[in-house]
């Protein structure tokens, strides 16, 4: 033992396995549909199989009748929540609609809850569902925003003059003067859609009502437990400490839909107060379909100027979004709006909004929330303008990236957060080198050329973005020394996946100078710290992280002040090993955590406490980042086209990614390799189609192709770690990274592959048909109308 | 509870303990398994046998619990991911289990039971050797958080071995 500073090796920075897969390997985990809830009646919902409709009637007395029915409730039958769901990211201009947890009058969407039977097994409430009468009487829809900002297009709301939700133009510099001014400009419209979040669990809410205590508990698989006890509490007009919302300790993945609030979370802690008897409601996968938000399709008019040299001098984007039938957020396209310029210095910027409704389930986020939209407008088309000057596209790149002494850089636009766009750091041109440097860029332009002269279709592609992460207002951390010597760490945030248990406890570990050993995690339990956000926008490393670092050193500091009074010795010379406090000269004095929480948690009933011991060894630390953090990534990647087939071939993939200082890189890489297995998804295989009705038309996995292990290609990671200055730790998000530009990188490639023929992939996702198209279209020439 | 007029009952063995229990004709093997035996571990991602989350062994074949019902395995020999452990906290990991662990291939678990009983089943077959193998063993699962990196890493380790 030395006599030096003791504290145990850093935890911060190391793989550490995870505490969690134990449960998870053994099919010991409790998720949603697995907790123990004696007598729980089981709920379905009547959904509408119109996209548009007036409700004329609902009969439910059949459904009512039926043995083994509890109850039905249509939205009539339950006007106490008969309220608006506000939206979670809203806008001045927004037009906002309310969104009804059960609508009464009006469907706008299939899928939509109209009604909820409550039956001893959802085998029977299913069956109870077929009785339920409803007569609509169905209007004409809307199903994509070119139809929703048509002349004349049917109204999805009454009451407005058309279908815009909010129009907001960003500019930066003077844009049409550049542009105008730009020695080259081209322009080119790209349909952009991405999928469904998919977790593997579907959504669930269970809740029970005791009215001894009035206390109302909702289990539910949301990723933001406060978020819901806030939003019920509205609804229900209650205290919210009458609602107490837990997300079990296992959710089976997030990735943006669960962060949203939906009716069935409104209705069925409802009805459980009202029978006073637990109700879950599981979703199945055809309504996790049809009735859980989705990103869908933004289409984006994008011109770039830039001059002889390759310097970009405007960029103009004007994009059309597709809201859904009612604004439950704007944080997408929001987000989208600023992604735009990425790691590029571009003095000249429009960036325009359109977000409409339309007769589709309401859009969320998904993993990469808008970004991958904005990377596929920036990166095509400095592809396009590299193309047009006939200059390497990765030389065209680094003649614009924003250079590392250029930090903090304002962009000129303004951040989803309400903050000025403002990297905080990082170091683009590195970040570009150490890819391209293990993708071997040159010897793969090498090899495609090799295998041009063979008439094979070889492409590469590169693809750079800036993402905002990390965002505010706070997140929590709280921290109790237990009475058996242990510390309990609580998160208002709740995973699902991400290891919080693991990666809290080593900077818990770290912060307290402690063995993790004695350190236990738990998350997402509103009963458990009062205030929280959630995890979402890969927001909880660069907020819970550094209020955890927090909280830890202010819990050491009062652990040491408590053993320094009962050592009658000065904190400065005490140490903490294992369970044990020691003056660090004379171990035989020490004290072991267990006495010091008997000292201070406990005490002796009705005696005075000893002079220096603090009452309740326990601290709450909320960090609120001054703004948000930015990550940035660049991918590279070489396919091959089959040009009979139009399959597409990934030969080599590598991702740069800077996220920051690291909290643990084995999590970190889980999330980096997991985001990109999405964007693979979103490149090239998930498609919600919906007919000209607002019919949803994929269903199911036979119609909407998830990647499976043979989809998702072998891929090489580079990590480099500009920390942030915004925070303690450093650290910025990694959960949404690995998807970002997947679809970007994948199209430039793609055309890179047909540039032979002067294709054009000018829509996401590229499916093999699309391509076969692309080389069979006349303009083969690359000089359609929309070039020049 | 029966819930329909037709009950019928299952004798089967799971995880070697014998059940005999009545049951309505229209139950899933899932549902039997998660709700009357209590055996969660099972899970049910999509219930039309794509996902793979509800993988569990009858009669030494990997099946879709999902896709089958109780009444077909009467008489069957049932394995679920509950049977690979014993459950006291200290019971050993099957070196699967330890090499998914240690390769970060798990992240919120719910496809992992699956993953679990299928390439148990075909560990079982024989060795799985390189990595084109391994991805048409994990192929038949869906994983949205993963990637599979780690679960094809995992598998090579332990497939490789001349134990399976
Ligand atoms: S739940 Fe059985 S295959 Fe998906
Ligand atoms: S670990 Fe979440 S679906 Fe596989």
């Amino acid at each position: 033992m030395t006599s030096t500073e003791t504290r145990p090796s850093t935890m911060i920075g190391r793989s550490v396995l995870r505490r969690e897969d134990r449960r998870l390997l053994t099919g010991a985990a409790t998720y949603l549909d697995d907790l123990e809830l004696p007598g729980c009646y089981e709920a379905a919902f009547v959904r509408s199989p119109h996209a548009a409709a007036r409700i004329v009637s609902i009969d439910t007395s059949a459904a009512a009748a039926m043995p083994g029915v509890i109850g039905v409730w249509t939205g009539a039958d339950l006007p106490e929540i008969a309220k608006g769901i506000p939206p979670k990211v809203v806008h001045p201009q927004l037009r906002d609609v309310p969104r009804m947890p059960l609508p009464a009058d009006f469907v706008k969407f299939v899928g939509e809850p109209v009604a909820v039977v409550v039956a001893t097994s959802r085998y029977v409430a299913e069956d109870a569902l077929d009785l339920v009468e409803v007569e609509y009487d169905v209007l004409p829809a809307v199903s994509s925003t070119g139809a929703a900002l048509a002349d004349g297009a049917p109204l999805i709301h009454e009451g407005a003059d058309d279908n815009v939700a909010v129009h907001v133009v960003q500019t930066a510099g003077d844009p049409a003067a550049a542009m105008a001014a730009a020695p080259h400009r081209l322009r080119e419209r790209f349909s952009v859609t991405r999928g469904g979040g998919h977790s593997m669990e579907t959504r669930g809410v269970a809740a029970r009502f005791d009215p001894t205590t009035e206390q109302l508990v909702v289990w539910d698989t949301t990723q933001s437990p406060h978020y819901v006890r806030n939003t019920l509490a509205h609804l229900y007009d209650m205290p919210e400490d009458g609602i107490r919302v837990v997300a079990p300790p296992d959710v089976g993945g997030g990735f943006g839909p669960k962060a949203q609030f939906y009716g069935e979370e409104a209705v069925i802690p409802w009805v459980a107060r009202l029978l006073r008897n637990p109700v879950k409601w599981i979703e199945d996968r055809r309504e996790n379909f049809v009735a859980t938000m989705m990103e869908r399709t933004q289409v984006h008019d994008v011109e770039i100027g830039f001059d002889d040299d390759g310097h970009i001098l405007a960029i103009r984007n004007v994009f059309e979004h597709d809201q859904g039938a009612y604004c439950a957020g704007l944080q997408v396209p929001m987000i989208t709006l600023s992604t735009l310029p990425g790691q590029y210095r571009i003095p000249n910027i429009h960036t325009e909004l359109i977000a409409c409704y339309t007769n589709m389930v309401p859009t969320s986020s998904v993993r990469g929330a808008g970004r991958p939209q904005a990377v596929v407008a920036m990166e095509r088309m400095v592809d396009r303008a590299a193309e047009h000057l006939g200059m390497d596209p990765v030389e065209f790149r680094r003649r614009n990236l924003v250079q590392a002494d250029e930090f903090p850089y304002r962009v000129g636009l303004t951040f989803r957060d309400g903050s000025p766009l403002t990297y905080d750091s990082g170091n683009f041109p590195l970040l570009m080198d150490e890819t391209l440097a293990a993708f071997d860029y040159s010897g793969e332009r090498e090899r495609q050329t090799a295998a041009r002269a063979e008439g094979r279709l070889v492409g590469i592609g590169v693809a750079a973005y800036v993402e905002g992460c990390g965002l505010g207002p706070y997140e929590g951390s709280r921290y109790r020394l237990l009475n058996d010597g242990t510390i309990l760490v609580t998160l208002a945030a709740a995973p699902q996946g991400q290891g919080y248990e693991t990666v809290y406890a080593q900077i818990a570990a770290d912060a307290l100078g402690m063995d993790m050993d004695l350190i236990r995690v738990t998350t997402g339990d509103t009963g458990r710290i009062p205030f929280g956000q959630g995890t979402f926008a890969s927001r909880n490393t660069a907020t819970a992280g550094p209020a955890t670092l927090q909280a830890g050193d202010e819990m050491r500091g009062k652990i040491l002040q408590v053993a320094e009074a009962m050592l009658k010795t000065s904190a400065a010379s005490l140490e903490i090993h294992g369970d044990r406090v020691s003056v660090a000269d004379d171990p035989s004095r020490s004290v072991t955590l267990r006495e010091i929480a008997g000292a201070a948690n406990v005490g002796k009933h009705g005696i005075t406490l000893a002079p220096g011991i603090l009452p309740g060894l326990e601290t709450t630390v909320y960090f609120a980042p001054e703004r948000a953090a930015y990550a940035s990534g660049t991918h590279a990647v070489a396919v091959e086209i089959d040009p009979e087939t139009g399959a597409i071939d990934v030969l080599r993939y590598v991702i740069g990614h800077d996220c920051g200082n690291v909290m643990n890189p084995m999590l970190v890489d889980g999330q980096v390799l997991g985001g990109f297995a999405h964007g693979i998804g979103n490149a090239m295989y998930e498609e919600p189609f919906y007919d000209e009705t607002g019919q949803p038309q994929s269903t199911s996995y036979l119609d909407y192709s998830l990647p499976s292990s043979m989809e998702v290609p072998p891929v090489e990671l580079v990590h480099i770690h500009t920390p942030s200055p915004l925070n303690p730790l450093g650290a910025k998000g990694a959960g949404e990274g690995g998807t970002i530009p997947v679809p970007a990188a994948i199209a430039n490639a793609v055309e890179d592959a047909l540039r032979p023929f002067g294709a054009r992939i000018t829509s996401l996702p590229i499916t093999p048909p699309k391509i076969v198209d692309a080389l069979s279209t006349d303009d083969l020439d690359g000089t359609g109308p929309w070039h020049g | 509870m029966p819930d329909q007029d037709e009950p019928d009952w299952v004798d089967t063995v799971v995880n070697g303990v014998r059940h005999e229990e009545v049951v309505d004709a229209r139950t899933t093997l899932a549902d039997f398994l998660r709700g009357r035996l209590r055996l969660t571990g099972t899970h049910v991602g999509c219930e039309h046998g794509v996902c793979g989350a509800c993988t569990v062994i009858v009669d030494g074949a990997a099946v879709r619990s999902c896709l089958m019902l109780a009444v077909q395995a009467d008489g069957a020999v049932v394995e679920t991911v509950e049977s690979l452990t014993d459950d006291s906290a200290s019971g050993e990991l099957t070196p699967l289990q330890d090499a998914f662990s240690r390769h970060h291939a798990v992240q919120c678990g719910f496809c992992t039971s699956g993953f679990m009983m299928s390439t148990t089943a075909a560990l079982r077959e024989g060795p799985v050797t390189d990595e084109a193998q391994a991805r048409e063993v994990l192929s038949g699962n869906i994983c949205r958080c993963t990637g599979y990196t780690g679960m094809v890493a995992a598998l090579l380790e332990v497939g490789s071995d001349d134990q399976h």
